[in-house]
């Protein structure tokens, strides 16, 4: 703001505040709750400050696992749902980048049909064909397996769309000059697309791998066996019925490291992040 | 190096045919210029040459070789594109290398040939910068030098001044003779600003609408217009066609001069005046009533107001032309 009047500056501040407090403070009670014993958290009221079962509680969580519901440790489920993760963001940018790459260049029969096809399957997101998804992934065999947690979820109509969107904005020159230079099509793409791809690629792997980490309905379909839990239906399998027959310490223990790889990603990536979104190096 | 012939070469886009059968024998080292204005397929006659477009009909040959169907690494040629089309995310360096480092030359060699090129281009302090660091002029340089390394037969240029400002515009020209001065190589060269293509021909092709209207030496081209497109697409302003006698007459706007009205051959009814500083632009319609605009470039000391301005030019100076065809009559 270009006026300086305190009272708007102390507005512009108690709203983001209150923002902050709303954001942050379910959050904060979750740190809370893992580091008490659970009979503090079944106490009324709870208190508010961390209690002194941080490591006992991490420790039995990441060797352990809970003791009701489900008994794998989450040591296991954040390797599950690490996999997961990087193999949907990887396997969704390297899909993705070649079919883009293939109808923005290539001149072949049916291409406008090939990129509706893939357009149209924005309308239909894991939910939706979730019960045809199923029968055949469990006809071949790949319930419980990364491959059965990964595949069904790679092919992205976003990502391709993103990517050709891109690739339009790259100037024909380029890959005339390329031709000149002596550049077949897949050296064009290595040595000049893919370079110039960086930061959508950095943008687009935040978000697949922070999508990939979520997904709650899909790996709770499929994932019967212990060992393949991920981070988030872990969480789900520890609560077993009612509120005192759970073991809450636990279960926010869990919470707070399934949260805490997206976060990492997002902080660690925030800079490359923004620029594939907002900037093009052209 | 080579010469380049063009053979009746057409060219069209399903139905619409954009280049009418053009022909050209070009010689070794030439420099030739394809002028003409936008949309007239000169671009597209280029990129033909290049191999960036496909020959619908007709040949084009580079030295004793056709190369209609060719792709453009093997007919030895390189090109300077109107936007540089440098590669972003390399180094001037890289950029000048990549297509030598794909030919699979020696380090060394690569090495040299950039070096040299750097040289000529004055650019041997930036070969480590990108290219957004960069200014329009050395942008521009640095395309340029990515087609020197290739040391190819023929070098392409598509309106590569088109983007630099008016004075940086006059420098490259410069350096581009001076560049085609040492190298020899021969050079084509397509532009729609009429200042560059009288500086820089030996040679040169005004385009209208697909068909070559007219191929010839700058000053021929100047001299004798073959058409009237010709006619007023060359000089400025352009050349006057007055319509006289069923056809049409043509004098050039700096070989009318002021005279008494006694001895006048024409009598301008002036209604507009540019002073340019070293001469001044007049422009009017005929006082006979008929319509033709007229222009006429005079000496900054002749007294130029509006109303009738009596003028008088030299018999050699006049042109004829059919007004149903735009042809040339006579010498």
């Amino acid at each position: 703001m270009v006026e300086n009047r305190p009272f708007l500056t102390f507005l512009a501040h108690a709203i983001l505040i209150v923002g902050v407090v709303v954001i942050a403070f379910p959050v904060y009670v979750t740190f809370v709750a893992s580091t008490l014993t659970l009979e503090q958290i079944m106490s009324v009221p709870m208190p508010l400050w961390p209690g002194d079962q941080f490591v006992a509680n991490y420790t039995q969580v990441l060797t352990a696992g809970s003791t009701k519901g489900s008994t794998a440790a989450v040591s296991t489920m954040l390797l599950n749902s690490t996999v997961m993760a990087l193999g949907i963001a990887l396997g969704k940018i390297a899909i993705s980048i070649i079919s883009a790459f293939a109808i923005v260049y290539f001149r072949f029969p049916f291409r406008m049909t090939f990129f509706w096809l893939i357009f149209i399957t924005l309308m239909l997101p894991v939910e939706v064909r979730i019960i045809p998804t199923f029968k055949v992934i469990a006809d071949l065999g790949m319930l419980n397996s990364y491959a059965g947690l990964t595949i069904p979820l790679i092919a992205s109509a976003t990502a391709t769309f993103l990517f050709r969107q891109f690739f339009m904005t790259v100037p024909d020159e380029l890959a005339e000059a390329a031709r000149m230079d002596g550049a077949g099509p897949m050296r064009f793409f290595r040595d000049v697309l893919l370079p110039l791809s960086k930061t959508s690629i950095a943008a687009l792997f935040v978000i697949q791998f922070i999508y990939g980490w979520n997904q709650y309905l899909w790996p709770l379909l499929i994932t019967t066996d212990e060992s393949m839990y991920t981070t988030v239906i872990g969480i789900k399998r520890m609560i077993v019925g009612s509120d005192a027959a759970n073991e809450w310490n636990l279960i926010m223990a869990t919470a707070m490291l399934a949260m805490l790889p997206p976060a990492l990603v997002v902080l660690l990536m925030q800079k490359w992040f923004v620029k594939g979104l907002v900037e093009t190096e052209k | 190096m080579a010469g380049v012939s063009l053979r009746n070469v057409l060219k069209s886009y399903g139905e619409l045919q954009v280049i009418h059968g053009v022909s050209m024998e070009i010689a070794d080292g030439e420099f030739i210029v394809i002028l003409g204005p936008s949309g007239c397929g000169k671009s597209t006659l280029l990129r033909m040459v290049a191999g960036l477009e496909v020959i619908s009909g007709g040949e084009i040959a580079i030295g004793d070789r056709v190369v209609n169907n060719l792709e453009p690494k093997d007919r030895d040629i390189a090109m300077v594109f109107q936007n540089y089309a440098l590669y972003p995310h390399m180094s001037v360096y890289d950029n000048m290398a990549y297509g030598l480092r794909i030919r699979g030359l020696p380090k060394s060699e690569i090495d040299a040939r950039v070096q040299k090129a750097a040289g000529i281009l004055e650019l041997g302090q930036y070969l480590e910068r990108k290219p957004r660091a960069l200014s329009g002029g050395q942008r521009q340089r640095v395309a340029m030098g990515r087609a020197i390394v290739r040391e190819p037969q023929v070098f392409l240029f598509d309106e590569p001044l088109s983007n630099l400002d008016a004075k940086l515009r006059v420098q490259m020209r410069g350096e581009l003779q001076s560049l085609h001065r040492r190298l020899g190589t021969t050079s084509l060269f397509v532009t729609h600003d009429q200042v560059e293509a009288m500086t820089l021909a030996q040679r040169m092709i005004v385009m209208n609408a697909g068909r070559a209207e007219q191929i010839g030496a700058p000053l021929e081209v100047y001299a004798k217009p073959a058409t009237t497109f010709v006619a007023s697409f060359i000089g400025s302003p352009p050349m006057n066609l007055i319509p006289k006698d069923g056809k049409l007459l043509g004098v050039r706007p700096e070989h009318m001069e002021p005279c008494a009205a006694s001895e006048a051959m024409l009598t301008i009814e002036v209604d507009l005046i540019e002073p340019l500083g070293a001469d001044i632009l007049v422009y009017g319609h005929i006082g006979d009533g008929e319509s033709a605009r007229v222009a006429a470039r005079l000496h900054a000391s002749a007294p130029a107001q509006a109303g009738k301005l009596p003028v008088r030019y030299a018999p050699q100076h006049v042109h004829w032309f059919d007004p149903a065809t735009g042809k040339r009559i006579g010498p």
